[in-house]
């Protein structure tokens, strides 16, 4: 057992520890190397933050990560680069058959977005600022430098508006997050524990450490033998005699999420007759908890490992509404975490257990159809842009229109296990945990599946008996650009800046 | 009950001729992934028998791996497979398809080697001695047939319409007047023959006589040789864990290009088509064990497993395992829903000593303890394997285009609750919850 002062936090981004949510002021930036011995000698110097605690709360923060290409353009040689995994290396637009599995088909296919739809032309790297209010541009100004202009050509600011707590449609966002275990204090060993637990083994979102299958997910290692500026990297902790690129280094899914605000109040309005109580349901049934955040369940009566046994937000699992009558199945927390554990639940002692792994035993046909969420979780790290347009104004007829939405950031160690699997088989499936002809309410295209049956409604169970069902959904949210980066380690980011111009790897 | 069965002809492919075949089965496809039904070569839809079909060109891309073992590779012609699961009896269903296709099967046989062949002289006869008997089959339901399930899914879809009528109606509290109201909504609809329910056939009485044989024939046997059993299973044990330590673990990525050509046909139906092909471990331990393993997979899916669920998982409506090659390499093939990521990760999250029983007599499967133990949790090992083998489907047909597992057994709850009286109010709320 290890301390949390054990755990070498100095090479981490503090991306990875910290939401940065004190320091609201944001600039992304969206870059393509111009220079690449400028941006090696900038990047040498740049302040990027470590996730070390600080004595005192920093005032700014950077943060930094790189696609595949923009690696290639730093010099990186191609058999790191083929130490990635696929998707990155592929790209989120760049194989056809990713995008429909993402729903990145109809209004949200690629060839429509204003950033990173054109595989050939991901950005080369994204950077994170934060300042305190009021303080990003002489942030910016520091970050920069004199060698920035030179080094990097500026592809596209992404918009941020700091607009407190809430996402764009006015619910409180970013409630449930994993609790990543530093101290790898919980078993992973599906025979020690069956239930949902928010605690995260580190290796599902810090690359070089064992992920919640007790193994190291594949990531570009290199022989110090054939790359002498390897040999200040960490050693890969499951094979020494190489050195880790990936150690203390993550994955950044980021996807620029438009939200049609207006649209969706008023679609609600509708759909509840004007009444505003039941368009505050509706709303909340789709989302899966109220405008404040609340749960729509009571909390569990049980601890659930790594949640404060005082949060009220978070404190709670969909055991005691197996019908989906409080919080409906297709509700987009449900779906975004099943909250899931291994098993099915009610699991009481080894013959149960036998009996439960066997396949018998259910109560309901539909109880163990989405199991073991702690492989499909995703640290979120995502910003808000737009004014900020309360629901009672967005039913207005004169609601302001204006660009609305989320830039999604999330850190994962496995984009194809965590973000795309999420991203597929919860929320964009019509068919997740048994629901009937609906997608995730919130971030759903409608397409129609291929043989025509409709997929824009959404129900709600009722203890009465018949759904509740809401039908012609619009769709509320379109993709407007997207990439997959890979956010190194700062003894990564020393490698990189280190690499001289013309880097071969010497065995090949 | 009409029972379903299988089939699966292989034929190897004349030299020379993979492209050519190759194109003739593209054309018979709608869009890519998925098969026109009324394709002039073989007009899948018109088979009102047949609930899944695919023609697979079966070749030994990882034929090199064994090599690990120290066992050279045997050459591999490649080979067209025509496999298939349908209502009722084999060799009638064969027929039929001979009958009313013949000149396309002939056709597309006509690619292979042996055909036509002197001994057996008709279509039927030459599709019956190329049949291969699976060594193991899973059926997600046993007796729902393809009619069925158009007539189930035809009910849930017209009570459902009418349900939101009526609820818009009389509201949805009175739940015993919304049952009447639906009951004599399916009456008038059944008289205006716009719905059909056909009552469940006999069940054939020699398959009734086969099956109950088999159910208690191989327990039997197998109690009879426990003795045999006990004894052996020191033996096996010590050299089943010599193998398991030393039996090299192959961790390759398949190619991108293998990836991105397998998933370009995949997710265009909520059900997806799955073939894997590789060699058995070599030596006389590996294939005895496999073949045990087998005959057990077969048994518990034929007499447990045969109603919706096959351990935990719910999303697998045909599957087969086959030995091929005089026992020396093994096929599987799959129609599952979701996903493949989504399907991996459920079978090695809910039943990886499962996967770990069917497949880690192969060659490439990452290194299990005890059987059960380890392989399908090495994740990334297992999931790089599973794709090196597998192939794609040239032709890949579905009778029910969009229907999971989960809704083909939610519409025969549906159906059952009409026919049934429920106990109390409870029992018609939650058929009601599920139209």
């Amino acid at each position: 057992m290890k301390n949390s002062s054990d755990f070498n936090f100095g090479d981490l981004q503090a991306l990875l520890r910290f939401g940065h949510k004190k320091l609201p002021d944001t600039c992304f930036l969206l870059l393509n190397v111009q220079d690449a011995d400028a941006a090696k000698q900038w990047l040498s110097s740049a302040p990027v933050s470590s996730a070390l605690p600080a004595e005192h709360m920093p005032d700014t923060a950077l943060q930094i990560a790189f696609s595949a290409e923009g690696l290639r353009a730093l010099g990186i040689t191609e058999s790191v680069i083929q130490g990635f995994s696929d998707e990155f290396i592929i790209g989120m637009s760049g194989d056809e058959s990713r995008s429909r599995r993402l729903g990145d088909i109809g209004a949200n296919a690629p060839e429509y977005w204003t950033w990173g739809g054109d595989a050939g032309q991901v950005p080369h790297a994204l950077l994170l600022l934060y300042a305190a209010k009021n303080g990003i541009k002489a942030w910016r100004k520091t970050v920069e430098g004199k060698l920035f202009n030179s080094a990097f050509q500026l592809m596209r600011q992404l918009p941020t508006l700091d607009i407190g707590e809430t996402e764009p449609f006015g619910f409180v966002d970013g409630i449930s997050q994993p609790n990543i275990d530093w101290q790898c204090r919980q078993s992973t060993d599906p025979h020690d524990r069956d239930r949902y637990s928010n605690l995260l083994a580190m290796g599902e979102v810090v690359l070089g450490y064992p992920n919640e299958y007790r193994q190291y997910t594949a990531r570009p290692l290199i022989d110090p033998k054939t790359d002498r500026f390897a040999a200040d990297l960490p050693n890969a902790e499951d094979q020494p005699a190489l050195k880790d690129f990936g150690r203390n280094g993550s994955y950044l899914v980021l996807r620029q999420l438009d939200q049609d605000v207006p649209g969706f109040w008023k679609f609600l309005d509708q759909a509840a007759g004007s009444d505003s109580v039941k368009r505050d349901q509706l709303a909340a049934a789709m989302v899966g908890r109220q405008r404040d955040g609340s749960p729509l369940l009571p909390l569990a009566e049980e601890d659930i490992p790594g949640i404060p046994s005082d949060d009220k937000f978070n404190r709670f699992n969909y055991i005691a509404d197996p019908g989906g009558n409080r919080c409906p199945f297709g509700a987009h927390i449900r779906r975004a975490n099943p909250r899931t554990g291994d098993l099915p639940p009610g699991v009481t002692g080894f013959v149960c257990r036998l009996i439960k792994t066997l396949g018998f035993g259910s109560k309901r046909p539909d109880e163990d159809l989405v199991a073991s969420s702690r492989f499909h979780r995703l640290l979120r790290r995502g910003k808000a842009y737009g004014p900020v347009l309360t629901p009672e104004n967005a039913i207005k007829a004169n609601a302001t229109v204006a660009e609305r939405g989320l830039q999604f950031i999330c850190l994962v160690a496995n984009i194809n296990r965590q973000f795309e699997f999420v991203q597929n088989a919860w929320a964009m499936s019509s068919k997740f945990g048994g629901v009937q002809q609906e997608r995730d309410p919130l971030l759903g295209h409608r397409q129609p599946l291929k043989s025509g049956i409709d997929t824009d409604q959404f129900h709600r169970p009722d203890p009465d008996g018949p759904m509740q069902k809401t039908c012609h959904l619009p769709q509320f949210v379109t993709v407007r650009g997207g990439a997959y980066f890979f956010m190194p380690g700062l003894s990564a980011l020393k490698y990189i800046a280190s690499l001289p111009n013309n880097h071969k790897d010497d065995s090949l | 009950m009409t029972p379903q069965s299988n089939f699966m002809i292989v034929a190897t492919v004349h030299d020379g001729q993979l492209d050519e075949l190759r194109a003739v089965l593209a054309g018979m496809n709608k869009s890519i992934g998925l098969a026109d039904p009324n394709n002039p070569l073989l007009p899948f839809g018109r088979f009102d028998r047949l609930h899944f079909a695919r023609f697979t060109i079966i070749e030994a891309r990882t034929a090199n791996e064994i090599a690990a073992f120290d066992v050279s590779p045997r050459p591999w012609q490649p080979a067209l497979a025509f496999i298939g699961d349908c209502d009722g009896d084999r060799d009638s269903f064969l027929a039929e398809l001979a009958e009313h296709a013949g000149a396309g099967l002939e056709r597309i046989f006509s690619f292979c080697v042996g055909f036509p062949d002197a001994n057996s002289n008709t279509l039927l006869q030459w599709m019956k001695t190329h049949h291969i008997e699976p060594a193991a089959n899973y059926i997600n339901w046993l007796g729902r047939t393809v009619r069925q399930v158009h007539e189930e899914a035809a009910l849930h879809n017209s009570l459902s319409a009418y349900l939101q009528e009526i609820v818009d109606e009389v509201g949805r509290e009175n739940t015993r007047v919304l049952r009447q109201k639906l009951l004599s909504h399916v009456e008038l609809e059944k008289q205006a023959g716009r719905l059909t329910l056909t009552p469940p056939a006999r069940t054939p009485c020699r398959w009734q006589i086969k099956n109950g044989l088999h159910k208690i024939g191989i327990p039997l046997i197998l109690a009879l040789l426990s003795p045999l059993f006990l004894i052996a299973a020191p033996f096996f044990a010590v050299r089943l864990r010599m193998l398991e330590r030393s039996d090299p673990e192959l961790f390759i990525r398949p190619t991108r290009e293998h990836i991105q050509a397998l998933s370009a046909l995949e997710d265009w139906d909520v059900t997806n088509q799955f073939n894997v092909f590789g060699d058995v471990k070599p030596g006389l331990f590996r294939l005895l064990t496999f073949k045990f393993l087998m005959l057990l997979t077969d048994y518990v899916a034929r007499h447990i497993y045969n109603h919706g669920f096959l351990t935990r998982i719910r999303t697998i409506h045909f599957a087969r395992w086959v030995f091929m090659d005089d026992n020396r390499r093994a096929f599987f093939a799959s129609n599952y829903d979701g996903s493949h990521e989504s399907y991996m990760d459920d079978f090695i999250n809910k039943a990886g000593w499962g996967l770990n029983i069917a497949f880690s007599n192969a060659v490439g499967y990452p290194t299990t303890r005890w059987l059960i133990k380890g392989g399908a949790e090495r994740e990334q090992q297992f999931k790089a394997t599973q794709r090196r083998h597998q192939l794609p489907s040239e032709v890949w047909y579905k009778a029910y285009p969009d229907l999971t597992a989960t809704d083909l057994a939610r519409n025969s709850r549906i159906r059952k609750g009409l026919e049934i009286r429920q106990a109390n109010d409870e029992e018609i709320r939650a058929w009601l919850s599920e139209i």
